[in-house]
């Protein structure tokens, strides 16, 4: 199949959607699949070969944050002509209510076309004003792809329809070696975290109160976070004696990301809810660490009911002790738990997520026709 | 007492009456301007927001440009307290809308445009002068409040302490407009 993508959002900045569409695109080319994508970016930035540059990203206020989109009759005409040039199949337009090329392709174009939806978005008011002006552009869409339940809530209340759920793919093989941090794990035990630090739902605190109670009892137990947020902060709710035991990585890049996930004894999910899908937890999943997860809907799913992973009561920070301190102690059964989770993560990678991409391709193409240039 | 010292009195006490009263006055008067420049600021925003949802629900526009004007304008429309941060946004999306090279040219020549163009730059430039004109007022009222006199007595009663009203009001585009990508705006929400 021609394959045409369109990520609304620059390919200059690492994020979740390019992540996405990157991931995807090249799952889909391994598949055997031809694809163009077409993303907001200057004509001489360094790009990977399959994306064509669709022009200078602009920042504006979008969502409550600053995004970085393109827009505008001169995007919309070099959306034009990629589609001209890349005479695709089908047409799979990303995040398609952002004002950005998703979009305008949507409005340039007729014939298959196919969006996912990824952010859940709380502002929604905003959209709601915009409706008017995105059902005509957005009525074109013939399957619609939601990444998790949120993002599926926000299309059913905002714009109408409905939408099958696939999750976010991982690069499974991406994540499997590493080399762990300089003098991690070590022999008396890590914890590890992954998230932002102030976002009371990611739940550190929970594993901090954990920590606290474990850390008498294990002298040389450790903990290593890593994520934005202030250190200080974190630091302020361990008692002083055992503050020297918590490493803090800050925000760190892909890779020492994968290195982190490699460095501890046991992961943990401490979250309180809200996590549509856990991307982290697939991420530690994929890396082999054993872990220990909240016990809610979205992690009880991935870690299939606590077959690859521990589960332990929402909140609890004895609960998370508890669970925590029987995996340090029994090394066979962290393995079997990293063993579990290392075959329970095949359903998210790459490779299988594009083959149900694929589906949806293959049950909107052939009755559409071939994607055309409308105006 | 003598009657002398009687007299003096009663005539210092007649003054300081009329010159309380005459402060108490000013302070009433400023107040009334303070409230008739909110006024007029309000009625600004209000009618640049409704001329920014004309625009992009006019059909003139592609729909992404239409989209981001339409939520910027409605976010600003519907902020009751936090005001400034919503219409700075509205200011920073029609800044990169009217910033694009051969905005204009590209909508010389349709239906309408070019006096929603008009009408649009017009009215943010009378929302740049109410805010200057409501913050002048401001600062006096604040001046006067704070006199000795104005404190001991309160003689501004009741009346709220006036607060500036700082957002980013200029569609000129910014000296580093230019910058490439990674040119950051200032950005106020949260």
């Amino acid at each position: 199949m021609r394959i045409g993508l369109v990520c609304p959002y620059t390919w200059e900045v690492p994020g979740g959607v390019r992540e996405h569409v990157s991931g995807l695109a090249e799952a889909l080319m391994d598949l055997g699949h031809e694809v163009s994508v077409i993303a907001p970016a200057d004509d001489d930035a360094i790009l990977p070969s399959y994306v064509v540059p669709a022009g200078r990203a602009v920042p504006v206020p979008y969502n409550g944050s600053v995004a970085r989109l393109a827009f505008g009759f001169l995007s919309a005409s070099r959306v034009r002509r990629w589609l001209k040039d890349g005479d695709f199949d089908v047409l799979h337009v990303h995040e398609p209510a952002a004002p950005s090329l998703s979009l305008l392709a949507c409005w340039v174009a007729d014939g298959p076309i196919v969006a996912t939806m990824h952010a859940a978005m709380p502002r929604s008011r905003a959209l709601h004003a915009a409706q008017p002006i995105l059902a005509s552009a957005l009525e074109k869409i013939s399957g619609r792809i939601a990444v998790a339940e949120a993002a599926r809530n926000t299309l059913v209340a905002h714009l109408g329809g409905d939408a099958v759920l696939i999750p976010n793919g991982v690069n499974v093989s991406r994540y499997e070696k590493a080399e762990p941090l300089p003098g991690f794990p070590g022999t008396g035990g890590t914890l590890g975290f992954l998230g932002r630090l102030d976002e009371p739902r990611k739940g550190l605190d929970i594993l901090l109160a954990a920590f606290a109670l474990m850390a008498a009892e294990r002298p040389q137990l450790r903990l290593l976070i890593a994520g934005r947020g202030d250190a200080d902060e974190v630091l302020d709710q361990v008692p002083a004696e055992y503050q020297d035991r918590v490493v803090l990585l800050g925000q760190v890049s892909d890779a020492d990301r994968v290195r982190m996930l490699h460095s501890v004894d046991v992961f943990c999910a401490p979250n309180t809810g809200g996590e549509s899908f856990g991307y982290v937890l697939v991420e530690a999943m994929a890396s082999g660490a054993p872990i220990v997860a909240s016990d809610i809907d979205a992690f009880r799913q991935v870690l299939r009911g606590g077959e690859a992973g521990e589960l332990f009561p929402v909140g609890s920070p004895a609960g998370l002790a508890a669970a925590a301190g029987r995996l340090l102690d029994d090394p066979a059964h962290r393995a079997t738990l990293a063993a579990a989770a290392s075959a329970a993560v095949r359903e998210f990678d790459w490779s299988v997520i594009a083959r149900d991409v694929l589906r949806v391709y293959e049950a909107v193409a052939p009755a559409a026709g071939r994607v055309a240039v409308a105006l | 007492m003598t009657p002398m010292t009687s007299i003096i009195v009663i005539a210092v006490l007649a003054i300081l009456g009329v010159y309380i009263s005459w402060r108490a006055g000013r302070l009433d008067r400023l107040h009334a301007r303070l409230e008739a420049a909110k006024f007029a600021l309000d009625a600004a925003l209000v009618r640049r927001s409704s001329i920014a949802l004309e625009l992009a629900s006019s059909g003139l526009l592609d729909p992404a440009t239409s989209v981001l004007i339409a939520g910027a304008a409605h976010d600003a429309r519907s902020a009751e307290l936090a005001r400034e941060m919503p219409e700075s946004d509205l200011t920073r999306a029609l800044r990169a809308v009217f910033s694009q090279p051969d905005f204009r040219a590209l909508l010389a020549g349709r239906e309408g445009a070019e006096e929603l163009l008009t009408e649009l730059e017009s009215a943010s430039h009378q929302v740049f002068l109410a805010r200057k004109f409501y913050n002048d007022a401001v600062a006096a009222t604040q001046a006067a409040r704070q006199r000795w006199l104005a404190r001991a007595l309160r003689l501004a009663g009741r009346a709220p302490n006036p607060e500036f009203f700082e957002i980013d009001d200029s569609l000129a585009p910014a000296a580093d407009s230019g910058a490439g990508p990674t040119a950051d705006i200032p950005h106020l929400t949260t």
